[in-house]
């Protein structure tokens, strides 16, 4: 057989693995790979700083749910990757990282750009691999895409010695993956014993409801989850993770829950009877309190992770398992059993709630731009037909609350690592893996900057991104704490921006600053309609704050709706 | 609070041991003692680990070890019958009177006395917590100069059940 470079292996086995673009940058330990990549036809975006690739690779993969590919060189490369590598682990994205390393003999030496990557990626991987003998290199890259995508998903580093990309040796594809201590397939099937429980306790509830949360969406799921919703004629929630899994636009949903969901939606989550988690983990923005975090409710809960049941809320039923495969047993159960949950005196309850306690903002105090209104009509004039990326911050929140999400996979966002900086590369890597989707960047004056520079890269590959700003002069989420919860003492929130559309000129994209309410819906028209790169700038109010709030500490039904 | 002994077959590759810490360490667990050996299967490891903690806390512990893909499997030995013991090390402080007792106290618990000097004297226990507590409690009066201990390893008894 014909021996191939470490490099060339790499090459082939991503080719293997079906990947059709990496994000990455070169530096001396991935030099060898570079060249391996100048003959070959896989498509190599360039981007500005190695975060940028990994934000990218996970925002390729949110939008298409394949495994998304970042590269970077050895030392800073690769630990500038660590802040893309943590955001994908905590939001359970697959990606595969790949880094060069300083030569075999010298690791361990302090030798020019050397980091202990594996070492300091251990706790935010799923798995990761310091590959030291070239024969091992194909297998391990099948492993490191099969660890990625499958199970609960998560990020995968794989670590290879410039020695490595250069030594030879033949290219041997592995049949199959064996992995004795990673058997993942074995909890996708959900116990049928605890799927009869979970039926038996859905259809004599009362007060039921769904709350949805990023593992329906991974699995899969959403045609199941809106058949199971509609039969049982529940009340669903999702987290930001699960935006659009059901159509908001749809009288059972109630939309987003926990520290700035809507107040009906969190009342109905604490005073339920039946609450059914689905690919979700009660995490402490949704729970509040977890001691009084509803109290009343038998919980179901449906995981692929076995580790994420039990964590931090006592559940009743349990159900390790693939959450399509688990719905539609669920569902198969709930029609044997012919019995449906009588829901109508909890449905008037939560229309009561929903009368009393709308979404909604002050809409004319000051003239200034809301950034809710923003959001309401970029919700308008896109017809829910684009995809979404964010940053962090009230922007992230207001996005959630105030546009209508009617698909899967359009809202990417930061959710668990909370990365400011996500937005933009995310977007790009989206609209790499969706040519055809109208991609978004909603962002804020503190977080653009923070990856301002993959603006390049936008601009480089001609992609159409919007990039909206919700410019208030502040790291608007901290200012509101300050103001709530710290005695209106601002320290070091306010941040002075630049002129934007002037730095979008500058990297080749098109700029455009607005002020006033009315030019906000001519302005995203005629920038959405366009096929350029741009940047909306818009200078809101500083002092519009996200409602509801539960504040720290509190139960979720302790909601602070408005300052008055 | 109560003590599991937790049987840990792992893959025998470089950087499990850090992974294994590295988890423990990361998310808050309390282990008393850890153990590492290569078993019957030399590309398998045995770990030992004890750990403190209620059942929801061991829960937690057996499931996040569970998620790494170096863990080949996991079992509570405290849930079935099982041996455990302890090897120790003590260097403990004598005179010429005091030579005599510290050796009778060796003796009686069947200790090892393994190296004999001018101002100490080495035993060398194995056994379980138990004894091992009896041996540190008696002869701490004459004074503990060094103490070295391998942390417990443990095996299920034949026949008896031993539940993940």
């Amino acid at each position: 057989m014909k021996k191939m470079k470490g490099a060339q292996i790499l090459v082939e086995a991503l080719k293997r693995e079906g990947v059709d673009v990496l994000f990455g940058y070169p530096g001396g330990a991935n030099l060898p790979i570079y060249d391996a990549l100048y003959d070959s036809d896989l498509k190599h975006i360039l981007v500005r700083h190695e975060q940028g690739a990994a934000h990218m690779a996970d925002g390729y993969a949110r939008a298409t749910g394949k495994v998304g590919v970042c590269l970077a060189t050895s030392g800073p490369g690769a630990t500038n990757l660590v802040t893309g590598i943590a955001t994908a682990y905590m939001d359970s994205v697959p990606i595969v990282a790949i880094t060069g390393q300083v030569r075999t003999y010298l690791i361990g030496n302090d030798a020019f750009q050397e980091a202990d990557v594996c070492g300091i990626t251990r706790p935010i991987t799923k798995h990761n691999y310091l590959v030291k003998d070239v024969r091992d290199l194909a297998r391990v890259i099948r492993e490191a895409f099969h660890i990625a995508a499958t199970g609960k998903p998560g990020p995968v580093l794989v670590d290879i010695p410039v020695d490595i990309a250069q030594a030879e040796h033949e290219f041997v594809w592995p049949e199959k993956v064996e992995l004795r201590g990673y058997k993942p397939k074995r909890f996708e099937q959900g116990h049928p014993g605890q799927i009869d429980k979970a039926a038996r306790l859905i259809v004599g509830a009362k007060k039921p409801v769904v709350y949805v949360g990023g593992g329906a969406v991974m699995s899969g799921a959403t045609a199941e989850l809106r058949e199971f919703v509609d039969l049982i004629g529940a009340p669903v929630t999702t987290t930001c993770m699960a935006l659009g899994i059901y159509p908001e636009d749809q009288p059972n949903s109630l939309r987003m829950l926990g520290m700035h969901g809507a107040a009906y939606t969190n009342y109905a989550v604490q005073y339920c009877d039946v609450l059914v988690n689905v690919g979700a983990r009660f995490d402490d923005r949704v729970t509040g309190n977890v001691k009084t975090f509803s109290p009343n409710s038998k919980k179901i809960h449906i995981d692929i992770d076995p580790a994420s049941i039990g964590k931090s809320v006592a559940v009743d039923v349990p159900i390790v398992g693939d959450v399509r495969k688990v719905l539609k047993e669920l569902i198969a159960e709930i029609k044997r059993i012919k019995k449906k949950p009588d829901t109508a005196a909890w449905w008037k309850q939560i229309r009561e709630w929903q009368q009393k306690h709308p979404l909604t903002y002050e809409k004319n105090s000051s003239g200034k731009l809301k950034p809710q209104f923003i959001l309401e009509t970029l919700s308008e004039v896109t017809g829910g037909d684009c995809l979404m990326t964010t940053d962090v911050g009230q922007h992230q929140m207001w996005a959630c609350q105030f546009y209508r999400w009617t698909r899967p996979r359009t809202y990417i966002t930061s959710g668990g690592l909370g990365t400011m900086g996500y937005g933009l590369p995310a977007a790009i890597g989206a609209q790499f893996g969706k040519p055809k989707e109208r991609v978004v960047c909603l962002t804020g004056d503190g977080s653009f900057v923070m990856n301002i520079q993959e603006l390049a890269t936008a601009v480089d590959h001609k992609l159409p991104i919007k990039t909206v700003i919700i410019n208030n002069g502040y790291l608007g989420m901290v200012r509101q704490w300050q103001e709530m919860f710290y005695k209106r003492r601002f320290s070091h929130s306010g941040i002075r921006p630049p002129d934007f559309a002037k730095v979008a000129e500058g990297f080749g994209a098109k700029g455009v600053t607005i002020t006033r309410p009315e030019e906000v819906k001519p302005t995203l028209q005629k920038v959405l309609a366009d096929d350029a790169c741009w940047v909306v700038d818009c200078i809101c109010d500083e002092s519009e704050k996200v409602f509801p709030i539960i504040p720290p500490g509190k139960a979720i039904d302790e909601m602070i709706m408005d300052m008055a | 609070m109560t003590k599991h002994i937790l049987s840990v077959l792992v893959e025998n590759k470089f950087g499990v041991l850090a992974r294994i810490s590295g988890l423990i360490a990361g998310r808050g667990f309390n282990i008393d003692s850890l153990a590492v050996g290569e078993t019957e299967d030399p590309t398998v490891s045995r770990m030992t680990i004890v750990v403190d903690g209620d059942n929801k806390v061991l829960e937690q512990v057996k499931k996040q070890l569970n998620r790494l893909v170096d863990v080949i499997s996991i079992q509570d030995l405290t849930r079935g019958e099982y041996l455990e013991r302890e090897l120790i090390l003590a260097k403990v402080s004598v005179t010429a009177k005091t030579r005599p007792e510290v050796v009778d106290i060796a003796r009686t618990l069947q200790a090892e006395v393994a190296d004999v000097g001018v101002k100490t004297l080495t035993v060398v226990l194995v056994g379980n917590t138990t004894k091992v507590k009896t041996l540190l409690d008696l002869m701490a009066p004459y004074g503990l100069r060094e103490v070295v201990r391998t942390g417990r390893v443990a095996i299920g008894r034949d026949g008896a059940a031993n539940a993940g």
